[in-house]
């Protein structure tokens, strides 16, 4: 029996039970990783998981069930419970589910991949780590740690509508940390991320991310800002690094504007969005420079794909143009809740998670500047690159940030390393203060999005680039 | 879900072990871990279930060393090219790695405790079963807009390895967790439970009501340290990222962890037993090493952190029962932590005397009614849950009653120093009374400091298990009065 004819087996299955719409996914994944620690192999996994989920509606209720097998009979009895579950919904119903037209798609999809992760020996990758993680030891890290991470997804999709997608998504990336340790205290470095930097796309991406040239410079910022001064505290014009402002725009960006959460779907879990559907095409959000998009066909970006899992294609739209919200991530039912005539951000954790609106590459379009131009054009301020801890209320308007390290910034120069800087605000009046943006944007990824009940882990990338804010209270602390 | 007609978890562990023997000779050693589970979850929210899912799973995962190596993996097929294939994958990752010289072994053949009390109603609940505790919630709240879930968790693993140990067990759990939303506030109640018949579906939905009623126009308050009673939900965020980050046995040994065996470092009112047994948890962890109580605080003095046979193996100590499938990585950390109740005699095995009954079934207290306080202030109804933080509530002279963190993030491992907000209610204390509704704030706290000797003032009575975001994980506190807690932020920034 084929992957289609399963799904295919519990979509009918489904409608047979008195579901008024069903689709299914079949999902074989295989993951990998492998971590080191001080120069030694910490640990090495492979996993392989294959299974099927089926969604049905039945009148304005939904069920979904999940099994790890994919012969007929599973698959059949799979539909009916889903459709079985969804009637119990109906005890406590809700208002009318419509789903947004989505054209009935019969595709295939691949990501891009030069060389295949799963296709490089583990001596090889073995190698790169223990060398990477030495290397960091002998330049005085207490504890060097490597970590790299392979996803080999292939899905195929089939909806009652007639959809029938098939889809292989490689995923890869992998960051070397470096900490030393204080009397009371932690320093981490970096690079290019904490737990690394991902897409999807083969190895090349950890070839190019050259962990083993950055292991010595890391080892020595992580021991030398043990003696740093601290972040001072107070306001100041504040200098982002790109990977920072990654997280910043899928905190509070990325999910302020998921449609589930401004419909109140994840009221009691991940929370609500400070954003008002009735102001949508007219909310300031930040200033001119801030140009957002939802852009899922970004090559190589962690959250790319040809389709989601509802069986829309990647679409590019804007979320915030010039300044100005404009766009939300939704699903084919959320949508019609909004009034809206779009979906295309739903995708599931696995073939045993239900599909969710989950961000796609949500990002920044280039500036007119560079960080150069920006420090030099900044008389009093600091800068803060690699993001060391996160924190948002659940309306996605209070943050607190802390990065790894920072730089006094005087007249226009880059000046004394800084430890422990942390940095505090409300989202739009944050994103207001933005007045200088660098033009050298990266498609950062994050593999550990979490969302959902039960839990998911949403891969999601986020193009982005330095930026400078004015007035932005910093150095706060315990 | 019904009685299964397929080999049972011991069987197909047993088997797999005979595999990596036959494939990579007597000498290689192999541990597996079989686990079938059904899990379910109805979720509602704008007073009506939208998302209702439920999921058979069958997970195999096996560890090998062999030749001086060691790997790891995990698949979801159980039919004999299925296991043939998974052991010949990890024993080829074994081959092609590196040597492990920090091996720490095979677990020997102990005896493990029995799984006990696990309870077949539950799981084996239905989506009608779980629609009706939904909609008693509901109903519950009054009118109000509510959100939330009730789910059940069944799962049934078998370990051997090739030592010749075996181990099987069974574990259910219920729980529910929900808010009730009046003018823009929240209020919530959640409990975790063996038995699904043991929630209150309708008592966790008037108390979530009564909390979010009294939370409505809420007062902004600057920033600053004040004395606070933290409500059992509260405190299971205490709990938490104290096992993530200072109970966790390889953070311990990286000298990252800020627990220090044998020291005097929390208060003397505190003492933590992390008690998998205490509900109907699993009797064996990842390794096979049986699950028992473990006193980490007594009385304040840190006793004990949490070890797998490899961190163990680190510090000359034995393994603790807590290995998982995050802890070569991430660390052994304690999942069932129990802040002991005052009043309760001993440490280790107090499960029956916490008073860790339905926490719905108290529903809100007699704090209910405006009432005259000594400064002439009215007292605020239903923002205090039940009798319990009620007393602790009545010795705060001016301070901040905490219904629940949230997005709490480390700062700095080593000295526990933790950003996050409040959530879910918060109130101002005037005089030993609740007197008004206070608008979220941003802290910015050393978990450890805020529990030094001196710094605890109060542990109440009557402890709640709390569930956590994955099933079989709780955190069982009574509500908590501390005598500063360093708020650094309000809800302008």
């Amino acid at each position: 029996m084929s992957e289609f004819d399963a799904a295919g087996a519990a979509v009918q299955a489904a409608l047979d039970a008195g579901a008024r719409y069903a689709d299914a996914r079949v999902m074989h994944r295989r993951y990998e990783s492998m971590s080191a620690r001080n120069g030694e192999v910490e640990a090495l996994t492979q996993d392989e998981s294959v299974g099927l989920g089926v969604r049905a509606l039945v009148g304005s209720s939904w069920g979904f069930h999940a099994v790890p097998e994919l012969s007929d009979r599973a698959a059949r009895d799979a539909g009916q419970r889903a459709a079985r579950t969804a009637t119990a919904s109906g005890l406590v119903p809700g208002p009318p589910v419509d789903l947004v037209p989505s054209p009935p798609a019969i595709a295939s999809w691949s990501s891009p991949c030069e060389v295949d992760p799963l296709g490089v020996s583990l001596a090889t990758k073995g190698d790169l780590l223990v060398t990477a993680t030495g290397a960091m030891v002998d330049h005085g890290a207490d504890l060097a740690e490597g970590l790299y991470q392979v996803w080999d997804t292939a899905k195929w999709f089939v909806s009652s509508e007639g959809h029938r997608i098939d889809q292989h998504i490689r995923e890869c990336g992998g960051g070397i940390s470096a900490t030393s340790i204080g009397d009371g205290e932690t320093q981490r470095r970096s690079w290019p991320s904490y737990r690394g930097q991902y897409g999807t796309t083969g190895w090349e991406l950890v070839d190019s991310l050259d962990l083993t040239a950055h292991a010595a410079r890391i080892a020595e910022e992580s021991r030398a800002l043990l003696t740093a001064p601290l972040c001072p505290a107070g306001e100041t014009d504040l200098i982002l690094g790109g990977e920072q402002l990654a997280l910043q725009i899928h905190e509070s960006v990325g999910h302020a504007i998921e449609l589930d959460r401004i419909l109140g779907w994840e009221a009691a879990f991940a929370g609500t969005s400070w954003l008002d559907l009735a102001q949508l095409g007219s909310l300031r959000y930040g200033s001119e420079l801030m140009n957002i998009t939802i852009d899922p066909t970004i090559p190589g970006a962690l959250g790319s794909f040809g389709y989601d899992d509802e069986g829309s294609p990647a679409v590019k739209r804007d979320a915030v143009r010039a300044g100005r919200w404009v766009g939300v991530l939704a699903g084919r039912d959320s949508a019609t809740v909004a009034g809206l005539d779009y979906g295309g951000s739903v995708r599931a954790d696995g073939w045993a998670r239900l599909p969710m609106v989950r961000m796609t590459n949500v990002g920044l379009e280039p500036g007119p500047h560079t960080l150069e131009e920006i420090v030099a054009a900044t008389d009093n301020g600091v800068l803060m690159d690699v993001n060391r801890s996160w924190s948002i209320d659940d309306k996605r308007l209070n943050f607190q940030f802390g990065c790894e390290i920072g730089w006094e910034i005087r007249n226009g120069r880059r000046g004394r390393m800084l430890r422990n800087p942390t940095y505090t605000g409300i989202g739009p009046l944050f994103w207001r203060s933005m007045d200088m943006l660098s033009s050298e944007v990266v498609s950062w990824g994050t593999p550990n999005c979490g969302k959902g009940q039960p839990g998911q882990v949403g891969h999601t990338g986020h193009p982005a680039a330095p930026a400078r804010f004015r007035n932005v209270r910093v150095g706060v602390r315990a | 879900m019904s009685a299964r007609s397929e080999p049972g978890e011991l069987d197909i562990a047993g088997r797999v072990v005979e595999l990596v023997a036959r494939l990579a000779g007597a000498g290689a050693q192999a541990e597996v871990v079989v686990t079938r589970a059904d899990l379910a979850l109805t979720r509602f929210a704008n007073s009506a279930i939208h998302q209702n899912v439920a999921e058979s799973a069958v997970e195999v995962r096996l560890r090998v060393h062999a030749d001086g190596r060691t790997a790891g993996g995990g698949g979801s097929a159980v039919t004999a090219d299925g296991l043939r294939a998974l052991v010949e994958r990890v024993l080829a990752a074994a081959r092609h790695t590196r040597p492990d010289p920090a091996w720490p072994g095979l677990t020997p053949p102990v005896p493990a405790p029995t799984s006990t009390g696990w309870d077949a109603a539950t799981a084996y609940a239905g989506p009608d079963e779980r629609a009706i505790m939904v909609r008693a919630f509901v109903d519950a709240a009054g009118g109000l807009e509510t959100a939330g879930y009730c789910r059940t968790a069944f799962r049934e693993a078998a370990f051997a390895n090739s030592a010749g140990h075996a181990a099987q067990g069974r574990t259910a759990e219920a729980a529910m967790d929900g808010i009730a939303r009046a003018g823009g506030a929240d209020g919530t109640a959640r409990h975790c439970v063996d038995r699904l018949a043991d929630l209150d579906g309708a008592g966790l939905g008037q108390r979530a009501a009564a909390k979010a009623r009294a939370a409505v126009d809420p007062v902004e308050l600057a920033p600053g340290r004040y004395p606070v009673v933290l409500e059992p939900a509260a405190v299971a965020d205490l709990l938490q990222n104290l096992s993530w980050y200072g109970f966790n046995g390889k953070r311990y040994v990286e000298r990252q962890s800020f627990a220090e065996p044998g020291l005097a470092q929390l208060d003397p009112a505190v003492t933590l037993v992390d008690d998998p047994l205490g509900a109907a948890g699993l009797p064996f962890d990842l390794e096979g090493t049986p699950t028992r109580a473990l006193t980490l605080v007594d009385a304040g003095t840190t006793t004990a952190v949490a070890h797998d046979r490899r961190s163990a193996a680190g510090v000359g100590a034995e393994s603790t029962g807590h290995a998982s499938v995050d802890s070569p990585t991430f660390g052994p950390i304690p999942r069932n932590l129990r802040l002991v109740p005052a009043g309760t005699a001993g440490a280790a095995g107090t499960a029956g005397a916490t008073g860790a009954g339905p926490a719905g079934a108290t529903g809100p207290t007699g704090m209910s009614g405006p009432t005259a306080t000594g400064a002439g202030r009215a007292a605020l109804a239903g923002a205090v849950a039940d009798p319990d933080t009620a007393a602790l509530v009545s010795r705060v002279q001016r301070g901040l009653l905490v219904s629940d963190l949230w997005y709490t993030r480390v700062l700095d491992p080593k000295s526990l120093v933790i950003t996050g907000l409040t959530r879910n209610g918060l109130w101002l204390v005037e005089e030993g009374q609740v007197t008004r509704a206070v608008r979220d704030l941003r802290f910015t706290e050393s978990y450890p400091r805020a529990l030094a000797p001196g710094a605890v003032l109060e542990v109440g009575r009557r402890a709640v298990r709390q569930p956590d975001r994955t099933d079989g994980v709780w955190w069982e506190a009574p509500s908590l009065r501390l005598a500063s807690w360093n708020f650094t932020g309000g809800a302008s920034g």
